[in-house]
């Protein structure tokens, strides 16, 4: 509870230190915000607090370990974003409140991970994708950026009325929001609505499927992240993803687990579609940018397979999976930034000869690389492992060898980044690459966490 | 305790020798370090005999995989070919400009291939192996020849393609272990020596193909040649002097005893795939006119009749591997050592542009002979211990494929003696007339080998006597899951 009152107090004390002209405490408010926000996840490590109405015995907000952890790993993250993007918004012209924003991201990232009650669920969404549409339009000057917020926010409204629809169903059928009480409601034997609760279920389905970017409701995914700045594009593709999945598998682990053969083979299906679009798609691009959007649809595709696979292990394996992909995709957007940065351009060959020009940028982008490829001792490995591990226990083997196709080919387009660094040449040698100190931090700090998560994971995977 | 300092030293170089940026000290560090772990490398082997010298065992992950590392015969010649092999090619990199970076990946290449020959835990032995693929792809991507990066890829996409198959299958028979699951190689056997024999026979395919790819065998060797060719000399050293033995190690320690009634299945199938591709290598090494490309079909040849021997498994075709991948190891090192020499003075590979050379570097024909000998497997060089017992070992399986499989000493004869013919002797041309023989660099590093050649090949006893025991010990394990 703390967590999610130290995160949106930050918020509007940013907004605050904006007003009167202190806008230069911004970066460090947030900071020392997400410090708190992670001290008060180990200091509550074992404890569960409630949120309760008055007059009502229903919980709105439950923070218990699931919540804790996530949180937990969501305000690292977002740490390493921060330092990540430190220098952009100072030099975007007309910017106010972004990091009020990125915090308002955050505490509906941590809403989303705690709720105990659907319209609770909503609300986090809602706090999250509306800060969220600002930053990716952040880049007024930048048509693509303007572009890419409008298809957000369109797409974004489209599927929370989805989300809502689903919501008033099993209202409609269960009588209650409380998702205790929808799971003793949705008892197969005792059910009369099962039309209404299955409908229900689908719109769910599908409108968290648009949030979590999961084929094929990934349509708005790769146009959004190409055209947002790309610090936003990494808030995306981490924080904002890993808060979706958690809200996902809360929704359907809590409530739905007693008619899961209703929802089972929609997620199946997802998990082919993600798979086979996420991966087959990215290996047409030429752009880096577009093609970790496709990948990011691909990671979808095998962190559903949490959601298949439900068993004691799978809340831990969505962790470990969340947070690894998150880390990567954190060093490669780094990596992706500088570049930016230096090229004026996101396409693969802006890449060549970095091997050269800047070897340690190129170790790092290898790093994220082959995690994110799922090639050990990278954290990434293990991730896919505990994932496909637990489907061939539960029989999935079928779903389990597509997956172990589609990761070669995620091999596939992640090695041609690699191909460009170390085998192309660049146009010029003498281009002059700068690394923040707080990015060199970054990289150093998401490389090593990579190694060593890929060496012992139980030190994430243990932890919840 | 041994063999994890043998795994661990390597990795400490590299990262030391990671941040020293000057070049000449970085090579001399990664020499130094390399003979310490050779050195290393035979205090363990000579204190192998008390097994807790060489066992480690360590809790390690939640799922049951622990960190356990063993060493038997079979282990202990393959790491002796390890530690021996590694310093020989830090020093044949020593004729062109290699860095730091490139002296960190082949020590971390390494110690992972230390890991893959001792692993006694499947999980533990499936990360060293997807390791040791890694430091080996970024050094042909990074040194290699022309065309590097398509061939580099396909080579890395064909292996990493054949290890994941490997770990779904090392994973089903994971969850058929009692308990909480274990992937102790000790639980898996038995675990494995339950299935039936249909699930044994899919996973027989799950595995032989990670294995055939790496080694390579037909049809799944197109990646070979092309990656020989491609990777810079040091690189191919790697690849055919150690990363090949991977595969049939692999064969030996984890598919035959493992589901024995698989190979009961399949065996013969798998036999006749290896007895294919001695002869389809052989053709066309016969025809080859790029003296690398040449000795890269060799290989496939080489590597056949090893496969052969060891699906055979009796005493001899396992005995006789053993010591054929000790000896290829050796003699395809020395090989490529070669083509480097006559590739820095001619700037050629092409066998038909080169003749002569005797006339003007008669040390280099003299010790070019006896390595390519040992090759060819002739009497009193190592390369005839291993084969004879290979090809003994595949009579006694079946009189017909041992006679195919002997083609492979004559074809290898043909091409070995052939392309001899052609570079050393005959007619000096603009080319060769200039050839300057050996230096003295030169001469040490081909003596050691020519002496190892010669030395295996006349008292092959300490080699035998290694493996031996061990063998014994993994045919007990097979007959028994074979005959329940």
């Amino acid at each position: 509870m703390k967590e999610l009152l130290t995160l949106s107090l930050t918020g509007i004390i940013i907004m605050i230190a904006d007003m009167i002209n202190l806008r230069k405490f911004s970066f460090p408010i947030a900071l020392l915000g997400l410090a708190t926000t992670i001290s008060w996840c180990v200091l509550n490590w074992n404890h569960t607090e409630y949120l309760v109405m008055d007059g009502h015995i229903d919980k709105m907000i439950v923070f218990d370990s699931f919540a804790n952890r996530f949180t937990l790993i969501m305000s690292i993250i977002g740490v390493l974003w921060l330092m990540l993007s430190e220098n952009y918004f100072e030099k975007l012209p007309n910017s106010t409140d972004r990091y009020a924003l990125v915090m308002f991201v955050l505490a509906g990232a941590a809403t989303m991970v705690s709720y105990s009650n659907l319209t609770v669920l909503f609300i986090g969404i809602e706090i999250l994708s509306i800060a969220l549409y600002a930053l990716a339009g952040s880049n007024k000057s930048d048509l693509s950026s303007s572009e890419s917020a409008f298809k957000y926010f369109l797409m974004g409204a489209f599927a929370s009325g989805f989300l809502l629809m689903g919501i008033a169903l099993i209202y409609g059928g269960t009588g209650s929001f409380d998702l205790e009480e929808i799971r003793r409601a949705v008892n197969p034997a005792s059910i009369t609505n099962m039309g209404l609760i299955k409908l229900g279920v689908l719109m769910l389905l599908i409108g968290l499927g648009f949030k979590a970017s999961a084929a094929p409701f990934h349509f708005w995914a790769p146009d959004v992240y190409q055209g947002a700045p790309t610090p936003i594009t990494a808030l995306m593709a981490t924080i904002v993803k890993t808060a979706a999945f958690a809200a996902f598998y809360r929704l359907f682990s809590v409530c739905f687990v007693p008619v899961h053969e209703v929802w089972m083979d929609v997620i199946a299906a997802l998990i082919v579609l993600s798979l086979v679009i996420g991966n087959i798609t990215a290996v047409m691009q030429h752009d880096a940018k577009r093609m970790l959007a496709y990948s990011s649809i691909s990671h979808a595709g095998y962190m559903l397979f949490t959601l298949l696979c439900m068993g004691a292990d799978s809340k831990a394996s969505l962790l470990f999976y969340a947070g690894i992909y998150s880390l990567a995709t954190i060093v490669a957007f780094t990596v992706l930034f500088v570049v930016q940065e230096t090229h004026q351009t996101t396409s693969i060959s802006a890449f060549n000869g970095l091997g050269k020009t800047h070897p340690a940028l190129a170790i790092c982008m290898t790093f994220s690389l082959l995690s994110m490829g799922g090639i050990p001792p990278l954290a990434g490995f293990m991730a896919k492992y505990y994932i496909f591990s637990s489907a061939i226990q539960q029989g999935y083997i079928g779903l389990t060898l597509l997956g172990i196709a589609m990761s070669l080919v995620g091999i596939y387009y992640y090695f041609k980044i690699i191909i460009a660094m170390y085998y192309h040449t660049g146009d010029a040698d003498d281009v002059k690459i700068t690394v923040s100190p707080l990015q060199n931090i970054v990289l150093a700090l998401g490389c090593i966490a990579l190694l060593i998560l890929g060496i012992l994971p139980q030190f994430l995977h243990g932890l919840i | 305790m041994l063999t994890l300092s043998l795994i661990l030293l390597p990795l400490i170089a590299a990262a030391l020798i990671f941040f020293i940026w000057d070049e000449k000290l970085s090579k001399q560090a990664a020499m130094l370090f390399a003979l310490a772990e050779a050195a290393l490398g035979g205090f363990t082997l000579l204190n192998a005999g008390n097994k807790s010298n060489t066992n480690f065992d360590a809790a390690w992950s939640s799922f049951g995989a622990r960190f356990s590392l063993g060493m038997d015969g079979i282990s202990q010649i393959l790491v002796l070919l390890t530690v021996v092999l590694v310093p020989f090619i830090i020093y044949a990199s020593y004729r062109d400009n290699y860095n730091n970076r490139f002296y960190s990946l082949v020590l971390v290449m390494q110690a992972a291939l230390v890991g893959v020959f001792t692993a006694t835990d499947g999980f533990l032995f499936y990360i060293f192996w997807e390791l040791a693929l890694i430091p080996i792809y970024f050094i042909c991507l990074g040194w290699g020849g022309e065309n590097r990066g398509k061939i580099t890829f396909k080579f890395f996409i064909y292996t990493i393609g054949g290890s994941l198959i490997m770990l779904v299958t090392l994973l089903y028979i994971y969850y058929t272990t009692p308990g909480d699951h274990s992937f102790a190689i000790k639980d898996l056997y038995a675990a494995g020596h339950e299935l039936s024999r249909s699930e044994q026979g899919w996973l027989f395919w799950g595995l032989f193909i990670a294995f055939a790819i790496k080694m390579p065998v037909f049809p799944f060797h197109t990646w070979q040649p092309d990656t020989y060719v491609a990777a810079p000399t040091p690189g191919t050293m790697l690849l055919s002097g150690i990363m090949l033995k991977m595969g049939t190690y692999g064969l030996i320690r984890w598919l035959m005893p493992l589901i024995p009634l698989g190979w009961d299945s399949w065996g013969r199938t798998a036999m006749i795939l290896s007895v294919v591709s001695i002869v389809y290598a052989s053709c066309l090494a016969i025809v080859q006119e790029d003296y690398k490309r040449l000795i890269a079909y060799s290989s496939i040849a080489h590597v056949g009749l090893i496969s052969a021997g060891i699906f055979a498994f009796n005493d001899e075709g396992l005995t006789g591997s053993l010591v054929q991948m000790f000896s290829h190891g050796i003699t395809v090192v020395g090989l490529f050592y070669i083509v480097d020499v006559i590739v820095s003075r001619t700037k050629t590979r092409n066998i038909d542009s080169l003749g002569g050379i005797r006339e003007v570097a008669p040390n280099f024909a003299l010790l070019f002979l006896i390595i390519m000998l040992g090759s060819v497997a002739l009497p009193l060089t190592s390369g005839f211990v291993g084969e004879f017992l290979l090809i003994n070992g595949v009579f006694k399986y079946n009189h017909w494929l041992a006679l195919l499989a002997g083609l492979t000493i004559i074809l290898g004869a043909v091409y070995m003696l052939r392309s001899y013919q052609t570079i050393i002797l005959g007619e000096k041309n603009t080319l060769t007339s200039t050839f300057s023989d050996l230096e003295t660099h030169e001469k040490i590093f081909l003596s050691l080998i020519v002496a190892a050649i010669l030395f295996f090949g006349v008292y092959p006893k300490p080699l035998i006597d290694m493996v031996n025991p061990a063998v014994q010990e993994i045919m007990k394990v097979f007959y028994s899951g074979l005959i329940r």
